[in-house]
């Protein structure tokens, strides 16, 4: 039998990052600030987990401005979509092994 | 640890940040009542107001009866009506408002974040361009277009809101646009049909709303 494990994403097993996508697969855009109020975690945490995700292509970062105040964004990328969606079915799988 | 419900924790609680993300919940039923409550009230104002009106008009007609310091002219109706409509719509505004505020405070959402605010304009827009629209039909004297107008803009305010909070303001808002339709072929009737909406169905859909996820 085929081992259910080996289709969910090592990417997506933190809390955290599985959070991020959730957020971004639902919203176009959502702002450095905005995730951290959602997710309540420090802003070096979950720059961290941002990084990790970018450098897998996951998600899209964009820099801008609003004033002279940075205004970091973040959006999700069809590689990202198509990871998590991959994901979550594997979630839904092992679920109906279970039963 | 029970690894057998890992998954499914992990998937509602997927489900729990994605509807908290994009969707406004702390909306209260409670809004709805009041602002349904107020409105029931503006209504019953106005219509006293009419009736006090199409006395007047009734007495004019019947010399001796009719006294000209006591008349009550149209321009003052208008402005009565006016008011009354302004009146109403605030103490609905600050009422829902309030609910809405200590539910948010409540469940320790912020009130202001970026789900509010969308939610906001997606409801001001269309509220605001059939407010325009009602503004330029009673310049021009169609008065009787102003109650379905009124239902009808809304309703599709509410249809459009329901994308970013609780998903039944949608069928609200469907009751409401029944409701403005059918009153544009019953048009001499438009404050019983603006009384049913923003009165009856507010405090229906209030009522349902505290039952379903306050109580």
């Amino acid at each position: 039998m085929k081992n259910p494990i080996g289709n969910l994403n090592k990417i997506f097993d933190s809390r955290i990052r599985l959070g991020v996508m959730s957020i971004l697969m639902v919203n176009e855009e959502v702002s450095f600030n905005d995730l951290k109020q959602m997710m309540e975690v420090t802003d070096g945490n979950l720059a961290s987990h941002l990084v990790n995700l970018e450098e897998n292509g996951f998600i899209k970062v964009h820099k801008g401005f609003i004033g002279r105040k940075t205004n970091t964004t973040y959006s999700i990328t069809k590689a990202g979509e198509k990871a998590f969606r991959e994901h979550i079915e594997a979630l839904e799988n092992m679920i109906k092994g279970v039963r | 640890m029970d690894s057998q419900h890992q998954p499914l924790e992990t998937l509602q609680d997927i489900k729990r940040i994605m509807e908290r993300s994009s969707r406004f919940i702390s909306l209260s039923g409670w809004s709805g009542v009041s602002a349904g409550i107020c409105a029931l009230i503006g209504a019953w104002v106005a219509h006293s107001r009419l009736g006090s009106f199409i006395v007047y008009q009734t007495a004019r007609t019947h010399k001796g009866v009719y006294n000209e310091y006591n008349a009550y002219t149209s321009t003052e109706l208008f402005t009565d009506l006016i008011v009354i409509a302004v009146v109403t719509f605030i103490a609905a505004f600050v009422s829902a408002f309030f609910f809405t505020y200590i539910r948010s405070r409540r469940n320790g959402v912020p009130l202001w974040d970026r789900t509010v605010q969308r939610l906001t304009w997606n409801t001001i827009l269309p509220m605001a361009v059939g407010g325009i629209m009602l503004l330029r039909a009673l310049q021009m004297g169609y008065y009787e277009l102003v109650a379905p107008g009124c239902l009808i803009f809304y309703g599709l305010a509410l249809v459009n809101a329901s994308k970013y909070t609780l998903g039944e303001v949608r069928y609200l808002g469907y009751g409401q646009i029944f409701l403005g339709i059918l009153n544009l072929w019953i048009i001499n009737e438009g404050l019983y049909f603006w009384a049913a909406g923003f009165g009856v169905l507010h405090i229906l859909y209030g009522a349902v709303m505290w039952w379903k996820y306050e109580r």
